[in-house]
């Protein structure tokens, strides 16, 4: 049984205009997201994860460019009018950030900010968004809801505050949340929670939702399927079990490799350091810190192929199979 | 064989002074941020740090090369009492100890060379020799070019510059070095590097860490002996194969089944301790033991007598009322 698509990205691509050049942040992503299912994204800082979520999201800047499609149950969103995005955002989609505090406002009681957040997309009485959003922090697992409710964001925890982010997008109902390292900032004792909550939104109210993160552990958690970036494109994808079991693109089996394990004696770093994207380099822009790169690899774009139950974009995927994380 | 520690911290507190306003009226409060740590590191050795963010571990780093004043305590460094001593003698020693921040984009001074940079405490120290030669083979210790000498911080990536910031450490020869978080801020490919060139340096050069991280597995990989830390005090203290394999304080036990680990046929067959709520504020802690308002094990007991870090045989002390 596989739910409908609800989150679809096709030749999704971002530019910032700089001074120095364009910035190619997002260079063609493409991302299927079903419901009821936690799409782990994960990759190297600057490799253009935040910016393709909030890209569709419409949050940034104003002189970036975006092109390809984004669609969200059938809605484009590149290039959709202001008030479009407006109606999509909380609604449709919601996003939830590594710091919350910068996301909630610190003048306003907890309770009168999730009042809002319901307002802003449905009509309902002020008396009962306020009753919503007592069950909705109940939901997220705070004490005391209703007294809670009454207080401002500096008297709650990190963990607390984090919660509440959760609340307000799950306010409307979204049919996609994306969280962006939602747990990093977190003592692991507080992310185990966290991430219980995530789960918990994912299989009861059948949710799609895209967790991005550079924990590898956390991935391997909660996450049904992973899409590891570089460089602003996809580099492998696949379901969990898989992709950690016998990864087939180089950057995916150095990451795994890198990563302390019992009886590894020596680590093993992947050499050099992530590229510059004003000028990535031609063809498979990891090919400058792969082990295994061959001539071809400066002349051509790898494409995701099915390697497998995996799809990888590498050119000698087929061959690097077996060389395991 | 016993080896002397090069480092014994003993029953160190150290307290800050904080003032919070409530409505117009303003009150002082203490932080007990680090009560009762003791702890020794011998030559060599690596000592890991971890603990809950707000634990106290930044803190005891501070107070060991004594950035801050302890409370109270003692420091002992290669035998000779730290706290109290005078500020010539502890500035000679400073030589001899160094540390390394967390955040390599801040701990750079952006205006001065990455080569001014580690010249820095030979100049302060007032070290004899050829500091430019020196630089040049601190460059070449940590796996840089003796070219990148005359370049600037914004130059390098993380990883670099957080070599750079191990050769600046570095440059005065010390013996102990305190880590403070210094890989994780690095992306997973590039904290590699930094963790075996950390290992490297320790078998050439016989340093003594004091290695403060979050990130258990990291931990694990470079400790010879683990301490954890809750809320300002020592819970538990082992070997690094004996923390893993049998921890027994019910926060560490906690701790170790919270971590993600990357392998998701290992996550998803595990039981996991949940622990409820976050960790309480030092400056008014729980009476008695202070994990037991989150202990899943936690009697009326707990409240009323605070367990003391007991060693109950084979060098693993645990302050548990109730260990495993
Ligand atoms: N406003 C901007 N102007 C120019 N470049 C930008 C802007 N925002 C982001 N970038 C660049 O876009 C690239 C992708 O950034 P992004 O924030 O998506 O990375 P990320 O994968 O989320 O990394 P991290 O793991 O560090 O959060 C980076 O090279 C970044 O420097
Ligand atoms: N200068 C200071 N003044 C007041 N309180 C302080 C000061 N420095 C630290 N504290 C407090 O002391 C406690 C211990 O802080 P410390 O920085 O040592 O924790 P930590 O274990 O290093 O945490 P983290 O993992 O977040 O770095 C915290 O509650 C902190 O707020
Ligand atoms: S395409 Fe070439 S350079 Fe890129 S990962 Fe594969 S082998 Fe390495
Ligand atoms: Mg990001
Ligand atoms: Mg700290």
């Amino acid at each position: 049984m596989t739910n409908e698509v609800v989150l679809s990205l096709r030749d999704f691509r971002v530019t910032f205009p700089t001074l120095f050049g364009d910035v190619q942040a997002v260079r063609g992503i493409d991302l299927d997201v079903r419901a009821g299912e936690i799409v782990g994204v994960v990759g190297e800082s600057g490799s253009g994860k935040s910016v393709t979520f909030l890209g569709l999201m419409g949050l940034l800047p104003k002189g970036a460019r975006i092109s390809g499609s984004a669609t969200v149950n059938g809605t484009e969103l590149v290039g959709a009018p202001r008030q479009v995005l407006r109606e999509v955002r909380g609604r449709k989609v919601a996003m939830i950030f590594q710091d919350p505090l910068s996301a909630l406002n610190p003048t306003h009681r907890i309770g009168h900010q999730i009042v809002e957040m319901i307002r802003a997309h449905q009509s309902m009485s002020k008396a009962a968004a306020m009753e919503r959003a007592i069950e909705l922090l109940n939901d997220v697992g705070i004490p005391q809801p209703r007294e809670r409710a009454r207080q401002y964001p500096h008297e709650f925890s990190g963990g607390m505050r984090q919660r509440v982010m959760i609340a307000m997008a799950i306010a409307n109902d979204p049919d996609v949340l994306i969280a962006d390292e939602p747990t990093t900032a977190l003592d692991v004792t507080v992310q185990a929670q966290i991430l219980e909550i995530l789960q918990k939104i994912q299989s009861e109210r059948q949710a799609a939702i895209v967790l991005i993160t550079h924990d590898l552990g956390v991935v391997a958690r909660v996450a049904d399927r992973v899409q590891g970036m570089y460089a602003g494109r996809v580099v492998e994808r696949g379901p969990v079990a898989a992709l950690y079991d016998h990864p087939s693109h180089p950057y995916t089996q150095g990451l795994l490799r890198s990563l302390p394990s019992v009886g590894r004696d020596r680590l093993v770093p992947i050499p050099g350091s992530p590229p510059n994207m004003i000028e990535p380099p031609s063809g498979c822009a990891f090919r400058v810190r792969c082990p295994h790169a061959i001539d071809r690899c400066s002349l051509e774009v790898p494409t995701l192929r099915v390697v497998g139950d995996l799809e990888s974009a590498c050119l000698r995927a087929d061959e690097l199979r077996s060389v395991g994380p | 064989m016993t080896v002397e520690p090069i480092l014994a911290v003993d029953g160190l507190v150290k307290h800050f002074t904080v003032k919070t306003a409530r409505g117009v009226r303003a009150y002082k409060n203490t932080v007990q941020a680090v009560s009762n740590v003791s702890f020794s590191v011998r030559p060599g050795e690596t000592l890991g740090l971890v603990g809950e963010s707000g634990s106290g571990k930044t803190t005891v780093g501070r107070c060991i090369l004594r950035l801050i004043e302890p409370t109270a305590g003692s420091v002992r460094f290669q035998g000779e009492e730290l706290v109290g001593m005078r500020a010539e003698r502890l500035r000679e020693l400073r030589r001899d100890m160094q540390i390394v921040f967390q955040d390599p984009y801040a701990s750079l001074d952006p205006r001065l060379t990455v080569g001014t940079s580690i010249a820095e405490p030979l100049e302060v120290q007032r070290i004899p020799g050829d500091h430019r030669a020196r630089v040049k083979e601190l460059l070449e210790l940590v796996g840089l070019s003796p070219d990148h000498s005359r370049r600037f911080p914004h130059e390098f990536s993380g990883g670099q510059r957080q070599r750079i910031g191990i050769a600046r450490a570095l440059a005065s020869n010390p013996k102990l070095l305190v880590l403070d978080e210094p890989v994780s801020a690095l992306d997973v490919s590039i904290q590699a590097g930094v963790v075996n060139l950390l290992a490297d340096l320790q078998d050439q050069l016989g340093l003594a860490y004091v290695f403060i991280a979050h990130d258990l597995s990291v931990v694990r990989h470079v400790s010879h002996n683990v301490a954890v830390m809750y809320l300002g005090k020592l819970v538990e203290v082992a070997t690094a194969e004996t923390l893993y394999e049998r921890a027994s304080h019910p926060y560490t036990r906690a701790l170790l089944s919270a971590i993600p680990v990357p392998d998701p046929g290992v996550e998803r067959g595990r039981r996991r301790i949940m622990l409820e709520g976050d960790v309480p504020s030092p400056i008014d802690p729980p009476s008695g033991c202070r994990f037991r308002t989150r202990c899943p094990k936690a009697q009326d007991h707990c409240a009323v007598e605070e367990p003391a870090l007991v060693d109950r045989g084979q060098g693993h002390p645990v302050a548990c009322h109730f260990p495993d």
